[in-house]
């Protein structure tokens, strides 16, 4: 049983990490993090790469959907606003990756937030589909607009630090995952501010919010530019990591995975959108195991794609049904017993 | 040709948006009977008339039954399929956050379309022909057989329905569950069995549509798509108005037609999701929905 955690002071009690135990475990992670290129093999760097991204994205639509509760199935046409704004400006201007990215999540809050401007008027289920509406309204703009590359996509340069080019997953691993964990730091102490609380305010009843004195359209807004400018940024690093963008990149299914990856994970929670981006991401790879290991291995490529989406719906309707706050309230769960260990929960 | 507007072809380009309406209106209605019976939007209701679709092509044509015994067979396991996502997915998640049941049917259409996948592989189909070939011609304007039987089901089947759900023991119930649910309780109705109810009709309407649009166009996994243009009929007539869901089907009908003829393809879904974008923005209640009053 863990004891004598009391606390003296707010500062204290409103920590981010806010035991000696818990800041041993952030430190050992950070260093597994530092090691963990060194150690493993390109697969599962490329697989870390990946999950950086998606752990990115996913924190983004935490934010709107889980801590706003404004549901949103739009989050992969954001990524494609700033996957796009990155690959035309790494192509036609030649600008940083810095600058690229920064402009690449820049636009895709400006998109979110037009997209949000129904939210004036609707919320729930009609936001939902609202948000529908601009994934296929952007999914046409990529596919038509001349800068696009139509439906042939746009191919993209590697980004280039001091003149390397960081052009293989051990490379772009120190450019993807330490913008994902500043990411993440920023939105767990977004919600220490005034702005993620009020957020919160706005999810667990919005008229009361606005009683309490938060300006809705304001917040909520806020939230949908600051949402999508996650999804810009994990966008634009998503198009550096794979260099090539098609229209058919960014599928409206792209957005249920992020949405099944924060409610497998457990909404409202920054432990929940890496937990279920990470789980989300590595699903189709175990897929791959588990279906290789079957008979009918001759076409076990046909067969994965079909039983991934159909999986990715069951954990959906799963969750749903028996943990709705998901895999970090499992982990509270864990850590709870441990921490009350000689008695029972 | 002096001509400087074609009116045959804006004639036969709105009859076949009118046909292509009709289905819309009857998808719609389905959902329109599940959202005033259970307060959900399924937005699985395109997957659901790709399941029925295709479980009409295994009866057809992989068990080589008779069209009008597969029609029957199609309609009546479509509903035990809707009755089983019921009692499995939607019951469960009685009580629950509207978005929450929104997002177990946003899970029920990827698993179906896996799962459509899967059995008969992502490459599209065609449906044994089975409605009349002939042209049909309306005036001068010409038809397209297929469109034109397919638009008299759809308005036989909805008219059928109107009537039932106006006379029927079971009907009355449902519209009373809609109009005041702890009402409808303690005057005796069996709440639940009407949620169950409506997701068994809802699924048969569906069964309909499916087999239609599948006759039409063929079938492929991406059928679900349409399910999105109901969405969007639903949402433009209102969520809870059987008018508004068969007026919003016309009118996305026609104006997917339009755009489609005049700007060309690729601006159909452009068109009905901007219809949509718009009337989200002036009427976000829909033109005959009710407007709900929200209170502290």
């Amino acid at each position: 049983m863990r004891i004598g955690a009391a606390k003296e002071s707010y500062v204290a009690d409103a920590a981010l990490f806010d035991t000696p135990t818990q800041r041993v475990w952030i430190g050992l992670a950070f260093a597994a993090l530092c090691a963990f290129p060194f150690v493993a093999d390109e697969y599962w760097l490329y697989l870390a790469c990946l999950i950086a991204i998606n752990v990115a994205s996913a924190c983004g639509l935490n934010i709107l959907t889980g801590y706003t509760g404004l549901v949103s199935l739009g989050q992969a046409a954001f990524m494609g606003l700033g996957a796009y704004t990155v690959a035309v400006m790494e192509n036609r201007l030649g600008t940083p990756f810095g600058i690229n990215l920064l402009a690449g999540g820049l636009v895709a809050m400006a998109g979110g937030v037009v997209v949000g401007i129904p939210s004036l008027r609707v919320k729930g289920l009609y936001l939902a589909i609202s948000t529908i509406a601009a994934s296929v309204l952007a999914h046409f703009l990529f596919a038509n607009f001349k800068f696009t590359g139509g439906t042939a996509g746009l191919s993209i340069q590697p980004a280039r630090f001091f003149g390397i080019a960081l052009d293989t997953s051990f490379r772009l691993y120190w450019l993807i995952v330490p913008l994902a964990v500043l990411m993440l730091l920023g939105a767990a102490n977004l919600f220490r501010t005034r702005i993620g609380r009020a957020f919160i305010a706005i999810r667990d009843r919005d008229i009361s919010a606005e009683v309490l004195g938060i300006p809705l359209l304001r917040y909520k807004l806020m939230s949908f530019g600051l949402s999508s400018f996650y999804a810009g940024v994990a966008g634009g690093l998503w198009a550096y990591f794979f260099r090539v963008v098609t229209p058919e990149s960014f599928p409206l299914i792209m957005s249920i995975f992020f949405l099944a990856a924060i409610i497998v994970g457990g909404m409202g929670s920054i432990l929940g959108c890496i937990l279920g981006a990470v789980f989300m991401t590595l699903v189709p790879e175990l897929l791959k195991i588990v279906v290789g290991w079957l008979p009918m291995s001759t076409n076990a490529t046909l067969v994965l794609s079909p039983v991934r989406t159909m999986v990715f719906g069951a954990l959906i309707i799963g969750f749903l049904i028996f943990e709705p706050h998901g895999l970090a309230e499992m982990w509270r769960r864990v850590r709870r017993y441990f921490h009350l260990w000689p008695f029972r929960t | 040709m002096t001509e400087s507007f074609d009116w045959l072809f804006l004639a036969e380009i709105s009859l076949a948006g009118l046909g292509s309406g009709g289905l819309l209106a009857l998808a719609g209605l389905a959902l329109v009977i599940i959202y005033k019976a259970t307060r959900v939007v399924n937005l699985a209701i395109g997957e659901m008339l790709m399941m029925s679709a295709y479980l009409f092509f295994a009866l057809t044509a992989s068990m080589a039954l008779p069209v009008w015994v597969a029609i029957l067979g199609t309609i009546v396991s479509s509903g035990l399929l809707g009755a089983l996502i019921e009692r499995s997915m939607i019951r469960p998640m009685l009580g629950e956050s509207p978005i929450s049941t929104f997002m177990v049917t946003v899970g029920l259409s990827s698993v179906l379309v896996g799962l459509v996948e899967l059995i008969w592989t992502a490459d599209p189909r065609r449906l044994p022909e089975f409605m009349p070939t002939d042209p049909v011609l309306l005036g001068p304007a010409m038809v397209a057989p297929k469109v034109f039987y397919g638009f008299l089901i759809t308005a036989a089947l909805i008219a059928v329905v109107l009537v039932v759900f106006r006379t029927w023991r079971g009907g009355v119930a449902l519209r009373a569950t809609a109009s005041d649910q702890a009402a409808a309780y303690s005057m005796g109705i069996n709440v639940p069995r009407v949620f169950s109810l409506s997701w068994t009709v809802a699924a048969m309407i569906a069964a309909v549509a499916g087999i239609v649009v599948g006759a039409i166009g063929g079938i492929s996994s991406a059928m679900g798509a349409f399910g999105l243009s109901t969405l969007v009929v639903v949402i433009v007539g209102g969520l809870d108005s059987v008018m508004g869901a068969l007026l919003g089907g016309l009118l996305v009908g026609l104006v997917e037609a339009w755009a489609g003829a005049y700007l060309g393809g690729e601006y159909k879904v452009i068109a009905t999701f901007s219809l949509l974008l718009l009337v989200l923005l002036v009427r976000p209640y829909g033109l005959f929905g009710t407007h709900d009053i929200e209170r502290l």
